[in-house]
């Protein structure tokens, strides 16, 4: 049981003069499934890179605790696992190596036998050796998860995770969160009403019209 | 409107005290200018050349002010004081090497000849250029502002080496350098009480003319702005 | 924090092997640019002070062509943001840094050892002052174009945005090279040439510090 905990204060973004979001507040410390939904332009994707501190909001503060300690913004990263649409690996190594370099960034030792579960559970392992150029559009979808988990983060970040995926896909993804949920703090930003079906509670974000 | 007549009266009176009064070798009357050897006829440059080079530094370091205070609060409206007061910069640094160009032709004979003041405002040209160029090329104005700000913050930062290297590269001509043996810190003594009254006249109104422009300038450019995204009705 | 721009450094490095693109666009780039001044040059016996300037020409605009590319590339294929997922600002930033710096390195080597079995009249005779100047302006070099190669990366990379970006920046550091490369092949000693080589050094740790203070706001986007 992990006691990992998400804390958003009134935050607030803008892009330039045009105002995203005004005022988001929520609260997790327990594991689940939390989704957050919206019409396109609503700033769902903006929501999640600001709650995984890869945007900084314009106003507001995002406290992530592991066991009552603060987490420091230098450190955030490796407590996450990000998936989204713009998340490209690099397309001139093969999965194992980009799982190798990517881990070695993080200063984390990499753990073979972890990815060859994941990359089995996943149905890529045959193909861990092939350039990820190479690869199909689903199965880089489904690289990414395991990219995500890898390294056993805290919090799992799935912005539209069944995008690009068909039916076996989906079904593998949806064992993963159902398996991750357990012990995990679990964020899905998506529109689609078979995703946000397992979430436990929904921020619905509106299109703002206001600007300033 | 009481302060812009003021200005006027102001730029007015330096203009005409600048250009109308006489040099003479003993000035005796209120109105007359002492005779500077080396320079003569041509120290009148100093009431509309140095005012331009002085504003061209100050809309510089205002333009990295509000950089700084626009990376700290991201506030368009700090981005847009901050670009306003660079293209008052830019004005004013083109007028400034225009100005020294036209003086130099006649003091030491060519346009351009890389005295270490010519090269150092070469720079300034080149890094407003610059500025102007990052910013057109870049779509989204957020973007646009923080890659502008930390780009003018960069800049600046380069500018002291300029004052420390110059000397040593090249041999300076210009009036008040070290090696100018010709007319010395005219500045300092050679200047009687009048033109020195002059000269600080034409300062402080050209700074406030300066600070009007970009008063107007910032404004125009925030309702610009807001005009492009209907936040405001023309 | 080393050992992770290290494992940065190393994915670049890599990366670098099986695209080639940086080093393919540099080597070409030296040559090209080197064979221009040879053919303007002809058979005119040119002096030691336009050597100097003529090296660091040589040295600017090689190294515009190329020491883009780390930040560039991620830009384009959308890998910032995996990179941003994996890593500090600063690891990132330290990465980067370091893997311009050996290219520097290696292409300044390769201008100089042309240089020298190219013309005549570049003769080094203060072989510890060219060293020192060497080493510096390169650190300096590598510092500046870096921190403006991640700016243009996020400006959307148009290509003549680089040099006109870097210019100015690397202004004060060139004009002190080439005073310091004129020195070393005239001979100057180490003692006479102690002001320009401590411009170089702060201008080296000024833009080091500066850059690393800004880096957050550009990798954010």
């Amino acid at each position: 049981m992990s006691t990992y905990s998400v804390e958003a204060i009134k935050i607030n973004k803008t892009f330039g003069r045009r105002l995203v979001f005004n005022d988001i507040n929520f609260r997790l410390d327990n594991p689940g499934i939390f989704g957050i939904s919206g019409p396109n332009g609503s700033g769902k994707s903006t929501l999640v890179k600001i709650i995984a501190g890869l945007l900084s909001s314009t106003k507001g503060k995002i406290t992530h605790k592991n066991s009552e300690k603060e987490i420091i913004p230098e450190k955030l990263h490796n407590h996450i696992g990000f998936v989204s649409p713009y998340l490209v690996l690099y397309e001139e190594f093969s999965a194992w190596e980009n799982l190798n370099y990517l881990s070695k960034i993080r200063g984390i030792t990499f753990d073979k036998d972890y990815a060859k579960e994941l990359l089995e559970r996943f149905l890529l392992y045959n193909r861990r050796n092939d350039l990820v150029k190479t690869y199909s559009s689903g199965m880089k979808q489904r690289i990414k998860f395991i990219f995500a988990l890898i390294h056993h983060p805290e919090l799992l970040i799935f912005d539209e995770p069944t995008s690009n995926l068909d039916d076996e896909g989906r079904e593998l993804v949806y064992n993963i969160i159902n398996d991750k949920s357990k012990e995990n703090i679990l964020i899905i930003a998506s529109n689609d009403k078979s995703d946000l079906d397992l979430c436990t509670e929904v921020l619905d974000l509106k299109v703002s019209n206001k600007d300033f | 409107m009481i302060w812009k007549i003021i200005l006027f009266l102001l730029i007015s009176f330096v203009s005409i005290a600048g250009i109308a009064f006489p040099i003479v070798k003993n000035p005796q009357a209120w109105y007359e200018f002492p005779n500077i050897p080396g320079l003569e006829e041509n120290a009148k440059i100093i009431f509309f050349h140095v005012p331009t080079a002085w504003l061209t530094l100050i809309a510089f370091l205002m333009s990295t002010v509000f950089s700084f205070k626009y990376l700290k609060n991201k506030n368009m409206d700090d981005d847009a004081k901050a670009y306003a007061a660079a293209q008052l910069g830019m004005v004013f640094c083109i007028l400034a090497t225009v100005t020294g160009a036209v003086w130099a032709k006649f003091a030491w004979g060519a346009f351009w000849s890389w005295d270490p003041r010519q090269t150092s405002i070469f720079a300034l040209l080149l890094i407003y250029g610059a500025l102007f160029a990052l910013r057109s090329s870049i779509e989204s104005e957020e973007k646009r502002a923080t890659l502008s700000s930390v780009y003018s913050m960069i800049a600046f930062v380069t500018v002291p080496f300029f004052i420390f290297i110059m000397p040593r590269i090249m041999k300076g001509l210009h009036p008040g350098s070290a090696d100018d043996t010709g007319a010395g810190p005219i500045v300092n003594f050679q200047m009687n009480s009048s033109m020195l009254f002059i000269f600080v006249l034409s300062l402080i109104g050209f700074t406030i003319l300066y600070y009007w422009m970009w008063q107007v300038s910032y404004k125009s450019v925030i309702y610009r702005d807001k005009l492009n995204k209907n936040l405001i009705r023309g | 924090m080393i050992s992770k721009a290290f494992a940065v450094f190393n994915k670049d490095f890599h990366s670098e092997l099986r695209t080639r693109y940086a080093i393919n666009s540099l080597a070409m780039f030296v040559i090209v640019a080197i064979s221009v001044i040879m053919f303007a040059v002809g058979q005119e016996k040119i002096s030691e002070g336009l050597t100097g300037g003529l090296f660091w020409v040589v040295i600017f605009f090689t190294a515009m062509s190329g020491l883009a590319r780390t930040f560039v590339s991620e830009e384009e294929r959308g890998t910032s943001l995996t990179l941003q997922l994996v890593a500090s600002p600063s690891a990132v930033f330290s990465g980067k840094l370091l893997f311009n710096i050996i290219l520097v390195f290696c292409m300044n080597t390769v201008i100089a050892l042309l240089y020298a079995a190219l013309f005549e009249s570049f003769v080094i005779k203060n072989y510890s002052l060219f060293f020192f100047s060497f080493v510096l302006g390169n650190i300096g070099l590598a510092i500046s174009s870096t921190i403006i190669a991640a700016i243009i990366s996020k400006a959307g990379a148009k290509g003549t945005l680089y040099p006109v970006l870097s210019f100015p920046i690397l202004l004060p550091l060139i004009l002190t090279s080439v005073q310091l490369t004129l020195f070393s092949l005239d001979g100057t000693s180490i003692e006479d040439a102690k002001f320009e080589l401590a411009i170089v050094v702060s201008y080296d740790v000024i833009m080091l510090t500066v850059s690393y203070m800004l880096f957050d706001f550009i990798w954010k986007d």
